[in-house]
């Protein structure tokens, strides 16, 4: 997968979008007419009012595979220049960063399109698993028939 | 064989990770669920989930995929990253 205009880091650290933007700059400067970024935080889901924040788990290996191979559907349907993927584990707090997808392209379609198209992917079929914790207890979050949904809408024609 | 649990599974099953030296006859994922869930509890419930997602060598699997020694297996729930 060492062909692909794409970078895909797993890591307990913060991220700077700034920094990740001007990454994205530098790719084909000449050509790229947008960049299109998407920063996923955590929130409280709403049924349990004390949580404090959140444990992310993944499986090593597989999950950068997984996102590698998203990324190359990504670019065969559009025409990207540039595929940034960070996904945070490990203990994180509110309103902490987890996620970002940042993508650069000559034209703004693509570029969103591509953004969308890889967080509903990543969602329903990267491996990972969030934990919220409150003071009380920990529970596993339950994946969601939501997230299946948005992921069919690309396989009915889109 | 290595054979990898992950999040609610692992906590279950209190196992991470199992390295099998022998396949005990087994060549599939479904003859290796069968052999886990024979352990009996936690493993007959936590291994009969219908959501229950297996992979090989890190892609997703299903029950009629066949497995050698050499290979990774992993069990779990479904993905909620993102």
């Amino acid at each position: 997968m060492k062909h692909l205009k794409a970078s895909v880091t797993i890591q307990n650290d913060d991220f700077s979008i700034e920094k990740e933007h001007q990454l994205l700059r530098s790719k084909e400067q000449s050509q790229t007419g947008a960049i299109c970024t998407f920063t996923g935080l955590v929130r409280e889901f709403g049924d349990r009012p004390d949580i404090q924040g959140m444990f992310l788990e993944h499986y090593p290996g597989m999950t950068e595979k997984c996102l590698y191979k998203i990324i190359q559907q990504a670019q065969e349907k559009w025409d990207i220049h540039f595929i940034k993927v960070i996904h945070r584990v490990g203990a994180l707090n509110l309103a902490d960063q987890i996620v970002f997808v940042g993508i650069s392209s000559a034209h703004r379609a693509d570029a969103f399109a591509a953004c969308e198209y890889i967080m509903d992917y990543l969602k329903t079929d990267a491996p990972f698993w969030k934990k919220e914790i409150s003071k009380d207890a920990s529970l596993w979050v339950e994946a969601k028939s939501s997230d299946q949904e948005r992921k069919k809408k690309w396989l009915d024609g889109h | 064989m290595n054979i990898l649990f992950f999040a609610s599974l692992r906590e279950k099953l209190n196992t991470e990770q199992e390295c099998w030296t022998d396949m005990k006859g087994i060549n599939s994922t479904q003859q290796l669920l069968d052999n886990l869930r024979e352990r009996g509890e936690p493993w007959s419930s936590a291994l009969s989930k219908p959501q229950l997602i297996i992979s090989v060598n890190q892609e997703v699997a299903d029950l009629t995929t066949q497995i050698k020694l050499a290979d990774e297996v992993a069990f779990f729930p479904p993905v909620t990253g993102g």
